[in-house]
Parts: structure tokens; C-alpha cells; sequence
């Protein structure tokens, strides 16, 4: 009996101190992720001299010195420009084609439907940006070096997989009900889909148009590779990294992180449909 | 026509992986055998007996060792810690899947912020009084530092990818195997080890093989923070295609990264195997 009235105040004192322990996890964890992002920002908004200084401080000056130098530094405004063409060139390309073929592997049947499906998966088990080696050769060939439309189309190959996968699963969501419904009720197979279909699927392509948006804006080294004068903002930054001062560095690194951040937290809610489970 | 559909509906997506995956891997292949015109192994006897070699081999193997099984166990937890929480569960997965969007080379770029000369680390260390001045971190003379930050920036960009696939594939278990395991008398960690786990398996084998080959690929991360002093399989690659105008051993180069990426691929499918009739 005694056990027991010592027993109890003693458990309850171990379930706090391991509710403590699980915040004192999560808080860590959440710093972990945030803190280099601020470290990285502060740079951003201090003054180039402070960016060089030191000691350093923890809270930015709000200078807009270094944003500004990189705002004019030669090439840069190009470089972003190129970036979001290709990166917008990449979201249509890679859903074009990735949506439809999503599609049919939702909706039929046929021979050949399983060997696509592998195909599509393999790609993953390969270092795709190598690709970029080859296709630099092949560019020049067909007068594709350096142009947007190029690079484009190396990513939307990175992208593609991922569309396919993505658009596959979002589909199979929807039941064939509903499209049959509207067939007998006199709809074409075009018709059911643009009217019943899409209308329920829009929210996931735009979400996954979004992500390979982001793979493409992400890319270094194929733009890296295939780029000479048309630079990607990435590929920007690499080649001048090594003559570059850091206040350059670090407010092009915050030009590339601030959209990332946006389009992650506007498509939160498909992260995990589209990673997940998409991805089996 | 409805038999014909989904193969035009597969057309585009089948040709474009034709002309942009297999042609290009197929060139790089050749690529790698030919040597003016003839075939040959003279590219890899000249990329074996570069000296970089067996430096940028054994600096690539060994980041993958680390910092993968880091990131296994820090996507589990992370994912184990969401999955308890009653509120603020959103919240808190979206500031875990923020680097996801985050290109490696800004990665870089922030630990670049914190390692630098004058950087945040050195200004933290100065502060405690530990350094009276900044110590040049990311120099030649401390090969392990730019080892450890590059480490460090991989296990902070990467590990969301990893967690929101395991947390998509925690979701997807039955909530029912874990209380009738606990009806037996399981304690949390056995539950973990023998009924998540096992059934996190399918989930786990996309999480390593996508995480291992982006290992191999690591880049943008070392060249922002080590530029060549600490050489990688994919950094040499671009060195030869570009700084020493030599693709047939950049293809060679290719050719073991792509090795590398087929045969962990194919391990890490070995041994989390799931027979067909035991998947959920």
C-alpha cells in the first residue's frame, strides 16, 4: 500500500520532467532550422562594412547598402530575370507533359502502362543534373547553348519525374464516378475532365507546377554547366564566388532563399501528398 | 480511339524522357569510352591517376556516411515528435520542410555566414572570451573544419526531405497495430522498433535512395564553402568539363557517379525489401 502514495507523486514528476524534455527537443530543433536562416538575413540587411566586420551582432541594422550593391552589381538583374523565365519555362514544360501522362496511368489500363511506370521511377536512381554534360554538346549542335529554352528543358527532365508521380496521385484521388457521372449525362471525355476533373485536381498542379518552379530556381549545376552569358542566378553566383566580397554573397544567397520560403509555405499544404506519398 | 488515348496522352512525356534521359545517358557512356575518335579506357586510367582521384572519391563516400545516418535519425525523431503533437502540428512541419526549398548553394551561403572569418562563429567565440581574434575557419590548414561545415550545412538542408517522406509514411500506417501492440504490453520504444519501423519500410527505401544520391551529387555546398580545397566526385566533374576543357573525363567522372548511385540504390532496395502481400 505504501508503494503506491510513494509511487504516484514520483511518476507524475517523471511524465513532466519528460514533457520537458520532448519541448525542450522541439524547441531545439525549431531553432536549429531558423537560426542560420536569420544569421543569413542579418547579412542580408547590414551595411557591407558590417558584413565584414567584427565582432558581429545579432540583429541587422536594416542598412540596405548590401541589397542595393547587389541590385547593381553588373549582370545581376539579368541573372534573375533568366532565372524566372527558365524556372516559369520549367513549371510549364514538366506539368505539359507530366499532367496528362499522370493521367492516363490513373485512368487505364493498357500493355506497357507498368514498364512506363518503372521507367519513370528509374530516372529517380540516376544523378540527373549529370545530364547536363551531354546536352551541353548536344546544345551547341542544334544551336540551343546558352539560351533559356535549353537550360529549360534540362530541368523540366529533372522535373519531370516528379509531375508524372505527383499528378498520378492527385488524380487517383478522384473517383472515376464522378467523370462517369458526367459522361451519361451527356459530357465527352474532354468536357467531363475540363469541367469535373480539373476543377477538383487544380489546387494540387498548381502545387505541383509551384515545386518544379522551385527545383528549377534551385539548380546549379547544370546551369552552371550550360550557361555562359544567359546565367541563371545560381549559376551566377557560383562563377563569382570566388572573386565576389561577401556582402554580394550573402544578399544574392538571401535573393535565393526569400521566394523558396514563399513558395514552400503557399504549396504547405501538399508538401506532404506530394513527397510523401507520390513518391512511393 | 479510347485504346489508342492513353498512349497519346503518354506521348510527350515518353518521348522527351527518350530524348533528354536515355539518349544523354547513352552519349555519356560512350563519352567516357572514347578517346579521340576511338574507343578506349585512356579516360579512366587519366582520372585514376589524377592525384584528386582517390581525395575527392573518399571526401564524397565519406560525407554520405556521415551525414545520412545523422539525418535517418533526426528525420525519425523529428517526425516521431510531430506525430504526438496535439496542436501547432502544421506549424511546426512547415518550418521543418523549409529547407526543403532551399537551393544547396544558398545552404552554402548561410554556413558560409556562420564560418567565415568574420563571421557568426567566430563573433559567438569572441564573445565568451574562448578567441581574442577571428580564426580563419575555412582555410587550407584546417581541411576538417570546411569537412565538418560542409557536413553541417548537408544535415540542415536535407534532412526535411527525409522527414516529410517518413512523416507522409507514418500516416499512412493503421493507428490500431500500435494500441494492439500496447494492449500486449509494448513499451513506446518497442512499438517503435517493432511495428513503426517495419512498416515505415517502403517509406524509408525512397527517403535513403533519394538522400544517397543527393550525397553523391553534393556540389554547391563545398564549392561555397570550401571552393576546391576540398575536392567531391561532382566538383571534380565540373573542373574538368570546364576549367581543363577534358569531357571525356568529366564523362569518366559521371560514369562513377552514376555507378555509385545504381549500386546503393540497389542496396538499400535489397535490404528493406517489402514482399508484395505485406504492404499497407
Amino acid at each position: 500500500m505504501s508503494d503506491l502514495t510513494i509511487d504516484a507523486p514520483r511518476q507524475r514528476d517523471i511524465a513532466r520532467a519528460g514533457r520537458l524534455l520532448f519541448g525542450a527537443g522541439l524547441v531545439l530543433l525549431v531553432l536549429w532550422v531558423l537560426v542560420p536562416i536569420w544569421l543569413l538575413m542579418v547579412n542580408a540587411l547590414s551595411a557591407p562594412s558590417e558584413v565584414t566586420g567584427f565582432p558581429k551582432r545579432l540583429w541587422p541594422s536594416f542598412d540596405l547598402a548590401s541589397v542595393r550593391f547587389f541590385w547593381n552589381f553588373q549582370g545581376v538583374t539579368a541573372a534573375l530575370w533568366n532565372s524566372v523565365q527558365v524556372a516559369a519555362l520549367t513549371m510549364v514544360l514538366s506539368i505539359g507533359m507530366g499532367a496528362p501522362a499522370g493521367y492516363a496511368l490513373t485512368r487505364f489500363d493498357f500493355p506497357g502502362k507498368e514498364f512506363f511506370r518503372i521507367m519513370v521511377i528509374m530516372t529517380r536512381a540516376f544523378p540527373l543534373p549529370l545530364l547536363a554534360l551531354p546536352l551541353a554538346v548536344m546544345f551547341i549542335r542544334t544551336g540551343l547553348d546558352d539560351s533559356i529554352i535549353g537550360l529549360a528543358l534540362v530541368h523540366a527532365m529533372l522535373a519531370l519525374p516528379f509531375a508524372v508521380l505527383i499528378t498520378y496521385s492527385l488524380f487517383s484521388g478522384i473517383p472515376v464516378e464522378l467523370e462517369e457521372a458526367a459522361w451519361t449525362l451527356g459530357c465527352t471525355r474532354w468536357q467531363a475532365f475540363v469541367k469535373v476533373v480539373l476543377p477538383l485536381a487544380a489546387p494540387g498542379i498548381a502545387a505541383s507546377a509551384v515545386f518544379a518552379f522551385v527545383i528549377s530556381w534551385n539548380e546549379v549545376f547544370a546551369a552552371a554547366v550550360l550557361t555562359i552569358q544567359n546565367r541563371t542566378l545560381t549559376a551566377f553566383l557560383l562563377q563569382s564566388l570566388n572573386v565576389s566580397p561577401l556582402p554580394l554573397k550573402f544578399a544574392g544567397g538571401a535573393a535565393l532563399v526569400l521566394p523558396a520560403l514563399i513558395f514552400i509555405f503557399a504549396v504547405r499544404r501538399y508538401l506532404f501528398a506530394m513527397w510523401g506519398i507520390a513518391n512511393r | 480511339m479510347p485504346r489508342v488515348l492513353p498512349y497519346l496522352l503518354l506521348l510527350p512525356a515518353s518521348l522527351f524522357l527518350l530524348a533528354f534521359f536515355f539518349y544523354p545517358f547513352g552519349l555519356v557512356v560512350v563519352e567516357s569510352f572514347t578517346r579521340g575518335g576511338e574507343w578506349s579506357t585512356a579516360n579512366f586510367e587519366r582520372m585514376f591517376g589524377h592525384w584528386k582521384f582517390s581525395t575527392a572519391f573518399w571526401n564524397t563516400i565519406w560525407l554520405t556516411a556521415i551525414v545520412v545516418p545523422v539525418q535517418l535519425i533526426m528525420a525519425l525523431t523529428m517526425a516521431s515528435m510531430v506525430q504526438k503533437l496535439k496542436t501547432g502540428r502544421s506549424g511546426l512541419l512547415y518550418i521543418f520542410a523549409i529547407p526543403l526549398g532551399i537551393s544547396d548553394l544558398a545552404a552554402g551561403l548561410i554556413w558560409l555566414a556562420i564560418f567565415e572569418q568574420s563571421g557568426f562563429l567566430n563573433s559567438f567565440l569572441h564573445f565568451f572570451g574562448v578567441i581574442d581574434r577571428p580564426v580563419l575557419f575555412l582555410g587550407y590548414q584546417n581541411l576538417w573544419v570546411i569537412f565538418l561545415a560542409v557536413c553541417l550545412a548537408e544535415i540542415w538542408r536535407a534532412t526535411a526531405i527525409m522527414m516529410v517522406i517518413i512523416v507522409a509514411g507514418m500516416g499512412l500506417i493503421p493507428k490500431e497495430y500500435g494500441e494492439a501492440a500496447e494492449v500486449f504490453g509494448a513499451s513506446r520504444w518497442q512499438r517503435f522498433t517493432k511495428v513503426t519501423l517495419p512498416l515505415l519500410r517502403p517509406s524509408l527505401q525512397t527517403a535513403l535512395i533519394l538522400r544517397i544520391l543527393m550525397a553523391f551529387e553534393v556540389f554547391a555546398v563545398v564549392v561555397a564553402l570550401g571552393g576546391t580545397t576540398l575536392p567531391v566526385l561532382m566538383g571534380e566533374t565540373f573542373q574538368w568539363q570546364f576549367q581543363l576543357n577534358d569531357r571525356g573525363v568529366a564523362a569518366a567522372y559521371a560514369m562513377v557517379i552514376l555507378g555509385l548511385s545504381v549500386a546503393f540504390s540497389l542496396v538499400v532496395l535489397r535490404l528493406l525489401h517489402v514482399p508484395k502481400g505485406a504492404r499497407i
